[in-house]
């Protein structure tokens, strides 16, 4: 719900109620705009609000335009918000690039020692100009640097919107308190400083943001990169190893330092085919084990991989896809390796593909691809994404009563043991375990009978890849069809994978308040295998629209909606793509969906 | 289960499984036979015993050895082995593989094992050449040697092993000659009782695509089987490995290098000691409910 045409001054000082407001922080990277969007978030998630955030960054190693965007909200809160209500510009460049996402109405907040030529013409939205570095070098005692400028702002704004001060302030403690008391000192003043800035002379107004319905506690705020660390460890990953890549570094830094704490340990490796193979070293020794990496990196691990499915060793695969192809948009958003993930290695090798809708759910898909993992003998992959992998979003802790306590079986194994039985599941009698039988098993990447034993019988052939292939069907019947989200027959059908779950959830509901058209929407957490019967729920719909950010193809479809076709043939199977790098607009889904409507 | 493993003598019999599918003649055979012998002096328990290789000629060992064991992918046996190694401190890791396996495709891993001093023992059967895809060049042909792929002459300088070794950080590293198997035998003891990486490098002969590489370091072949004297020899000197490893081939054979220093398996496990002793060896749910409740 828009409030922005109510954000103008009315001359007298009033106070605005708001349901939700889109604030957007544009700055340099080394401003530390995300240290205050992180406390928003955190503060909201603590104030039953919902939250989702936005960010970029530049790839460049220190510096570089940088936005933070946040979206506060008391009712349902599904994206970081096409446009912004509140702009915070802290440079020219910043107010050049980013006026322009101010909704018609909406407020620039600049700072005028950097801001030399703010369009004053510009009656569409509010001016409001603060000399916001001389005042927070003059609150920090007149020393040169402006470090701090930005816990400045955050009182600003705690103040315009009447936020909580006391959780703030105790937030704050928490971030700095532990650095030094100096840091801590100057943060305060400020904070204070920003706070107690007579903005009301200049705006004339202020806002309250309301409270959500939900209150049920207090929820936590966390990015998706560490959502999906905690699931991992809360399924039972014990060991790993990785090389840093762009966005999936901070799941690898985050997994080095907590292991050790459960009495595991994650390795950086020389490159990436060390680091799946000392994975799959890891996995053979008895363990869940996981490798993980962005783009080009999986492009190396993809020969180990398709060594992990012959020997069906247990491992996880995280891929935090970027824009690709090669070195491409390291910093951005893209869901381009969907196709790499199912089918990337030689040979027939059938796997677990699976991708998280939002943060929340990075935590159970994490845990999910450990059972799974565990329980079906093979690699598991998780597609996450740059913009899933950084943006903050608030939700309840999980339940953690059954937290996995990974056991390692060492118990003598029968003579009749067989570790790829032909009607059964493949479980391996790990290193250490003592074989009553005489006969130790050689795990191997050449076909092998059910002993595991080497073989290039063709009919052996045919039959083992038939069994790699059917346990992998025989995890698909496990799985539900998702639920539809909207209406459940009609003109439109939005599917989607990954991170744009929330985008096109809203994308639907606001095309069902216009009554445009009969709308549902379908996301898959489980892209493969993917559950069975989704032609039973396409045949009630005339178009259905895979929402994907990658490209259309040679052919004119995604990557989700390829997959579809081939396995449905259902000629209503078309696709609303993009690769600019940017997670998917609202208005984007919308006029793609309307695109096809008026085709019709 | 009413079973248990009694622990029985482990003999070269309970020991052998396939026979190799080795050419006659190879020099691996010899090393297969070494490896059985020390095992059976050194008595492990059967099932901590773990051999590990990637893909060539020399690579099918793991199958002729009956043991827990990998046969993985072409170049990354180090790395596997490594992960084995620092999971499983109860196991005894062994790697085997040839000259391309170990110094060419996987020659990055093999400086990165050594500089962590992971605590494994690593034998390359090195032939000079490539067997298993019919003579190609190999990272240790000798210049002007005639392959498939030089057909006038290899005419890339040859790795020297050895340097490698001693320079990636190997913390034991020796050398011998399939042909010498007492001197084999001496020399797989020696680096398997040696805690960290260890390496020893066997010139172990092609029959097919490289006969009579290795004479010249036999004497039942008219060559000389140089010993290096260990009175005389520093091995805890990098400089001394660097002179014996500069020495005109057939070179010196034996222990070039040793010197022990901690291994990645001793400080990992430093870690998690004090990291388990900081949080009061807290449970997996106590330490999830601590981090959800900081993101509060």
């Amino acid at each position: 719900m828009s409030a922005s045409a109510t954000l103008a001054p009315s001359g007298n000082s009033d106070v605005i109620d708001l349901q939700d407001a889109v604030i957007r922080f544009a700055g340099n990277s080394q401003d530390g705009i995300q240290t205050i969007g992180g406390l928003l978030a955190k503060l909201a998630g603590r104030s039953s609000r919902e939250v989702v955030t936005y960010m970029t960054i530049p790839s460049t190693i220190s510096g570089g335009p940088s936005i933070f965007q946040v979206h506060l909200g008391s009712g349902e809160v599904l994206s970081p918000g096409d446009e912004s209500d509140f702009l915070l510009a802290f440079y020219q460049h910043s107010y050049e690039n980013h006026i322009g996402s101010l909704k018609k109405g909406g407020v620039c907040i600049y700072d005028s020692d950097h801001v030399d030529n703010p369009n004053l013409d510009n009656k569409d939205v509010v001016h409001v100009g603060i000399p916001i570095t001389s005042t927070t070098v003059e609150a920090m005692g007149g020393s040169a640097r402006d470090r701090g400028k930005n816990i400045f702002v955050l009182g600003l704004v705690a103040a315009l919107f009447n936020l909580n001060k006391e959780k703030l302030v105790e937030l704050l403690n928490r971030q700095f308190g532990r650095k030094s008391e100096d840091i801590l000192r100057n943060a305060m003043m400020a904070f204070d400083t920003g706070y107690a800035y007579p903005i009301g002379d200049v705006l004339h107004v202020g806002y309250n943001l309301k409270k959500g319905p939900d209150d049920r506690g207090d929820r936590i705020t966390t990015d998706g990169n560490t959502a999906l660390t905690l699931g991992l460890l809360a399924g039972g990953v014990r060991y790993g190893a990785g090389y840093p890549i762009t966005p999936w570094s901070p799941v690898m830094e985050m997994l080095r330092t907590e292991l050790p704490k459960y009495g595991g340990l994650f390795v950086q490796c020389e490159d990436e085919l060390a680091a799946v193979s000392m994975a799959l070293g890891f996995a053979y020794s008895g363990h869940v084990s996981i490798t993980g990496s962005s783009g080009p990196g999986l492009s190396l691990k993809m020969e180990a991989l398709s060594y992990a499915t012959m020997a069906e060793l247990p491992i996880i695969v995280v891929n935090v896809q970027r824009g690709g192809p090669s070195t491409g948009l390291p910093t951005s958003v893209e869901q381009s390796d969907l196709m790499q993930a199912i089918y990337g290695s030689h040979g027939d090798c059938p796997r677990v593909v699976l991708a998280p809708k939002n943060v929340e759910d990075c935590y159970y898909i994490g845990r999910k691809a450990c059972e799974i993992a565990k329980e079906y003998s093979c690699p598991v992959f998780i597609l996450s994404d740059q913009a899933i992998s950084s943006r903050i979003e608030a939700f309840h802790a999980p339940d953690l009563s059954d937290v996995t306590e990974p056991v390692l079986d060492l118990s003598p194994r029968p003579e009749s043991f067989k570790p790829y039985p032909i009607d059964g599941n493949t479980r391996h009698a790990p290193p250490g375990s003592p074989m009553l039988g005489g006969k130790y098993p050689v795990v191997t990447g050449l076909e092998h009978d059910e002993w595991g034993h080497p073989s290039s019988s063709p009919e052996l052939h045919a039959k083992m890849n038939a069994r790699r292939r059917d346990k992998i069907k025989a995890f698909a019947d496990t799985i539900d069809i998702p639920e539809i989200y909207g209406d459940n027959e009609g003109d439109v059908l939005l599917v989607g994978w990954g991170s744009t779950w929330g985008p096109i959830r809203e994308a639907t509901k606001r095309l069902r308040e216009h009554h445009d058209s009969k709308v549902g929407c379908m996301h898959l957490q489980y892209v493969n295998p993917m559950p069975n019967g989704l032609d039973d729920v396409f045949g009630q719909y005339k178009h259905i629209l895979c929402v994907e950010m990658n490209d259309e193809g040679l052919y004119g479809y995604g990557q989700l909606a390829t997959l579809l076709r081939g396995r449905y043939a259902n000629p209503s199977i078309k696709s609303i793509c993009k690769t600019d790098g940017l997670t998917f607009k609202v208005s984007e889904i919308i006029d793609g969906v309307r695109s096809y409507a008026v085709a019709s | 289960m009413s079973v248990s493993a009694e622990p029985q003598k482990l003999t070269k019999k309970a020991l052998t499984a396939d026979h190799p599918t080795w050419c006659p003649g190879c020099g691996d055979f010899a090393v297969l036979a070494s490896f059985y012998k020390v095992l059976e002096k050194l008595q492990f328990p059967h099932e901590k015993i773990c051999t590990i290789a990637g893909i060539g000629c020399s690579s099918r060992f793991p199958y002729f050895v009956n043991g827990h064991g990998v046969h993985f992918i072409h170049g990354r046996a180090l790395p596997l082995a490594s992960g084995i190694s620092l999971s499983r401190p109860d196991l005894h890791v062994f790697a085997f593989g040839g000259d391309g396996d170990g110094y060419s495709i996987g020659g990055n891993h093999l400086d990165h094992a050594a500089r962590k001093n992971i605590n494994l023992t690593y034998v390359v059967m090195d032939n000079f050449v490539y067997g298993l895809t019919k003579k190609q060049t190999s990272p240790t042909s000798p210049e002007g040697f005639k392959s498939k792929t030089d057909p006038t002459g290899a005419i890339d300088r040859p790795i020297n092993p050895m340097e490698k070794l001693v320079n990636g950080g190997a913390s034991f590293v020796a050398r011998t000659h399939a042909a010498q198997v007492k001197h084999m035998m001496q020399m797989f003891e020696r680096a398997i009782l040696h805690p960290g990486f260890s390496v020893v490098e066997v010139l172990s002969e092609c029959v097919v695509f490289y006969p009579g590489a290795f004479d010249d370091g036999n004497p039942r072949k008219g060559g000389e089987f140089n010993i290096i004297d260990e009175e005389a020899h520093d091995p805890t000197s990098k400089n001394a490995a660097y002179q014996l490893a500069s020495q005109q081939y057939p070179g010196k054979f034996g222990v070039f290098f040793q010197k022990e220093r901690p291994t990645k398996n001793d400080l990992e496990q430093k870690w998690i000691d004090s990291s388990c002793e900081k949080t009061g060896g807290a449970s997996a749910r106590e330490l999830l409910e601590g981090k959800f409740s900081a993101m509060s």
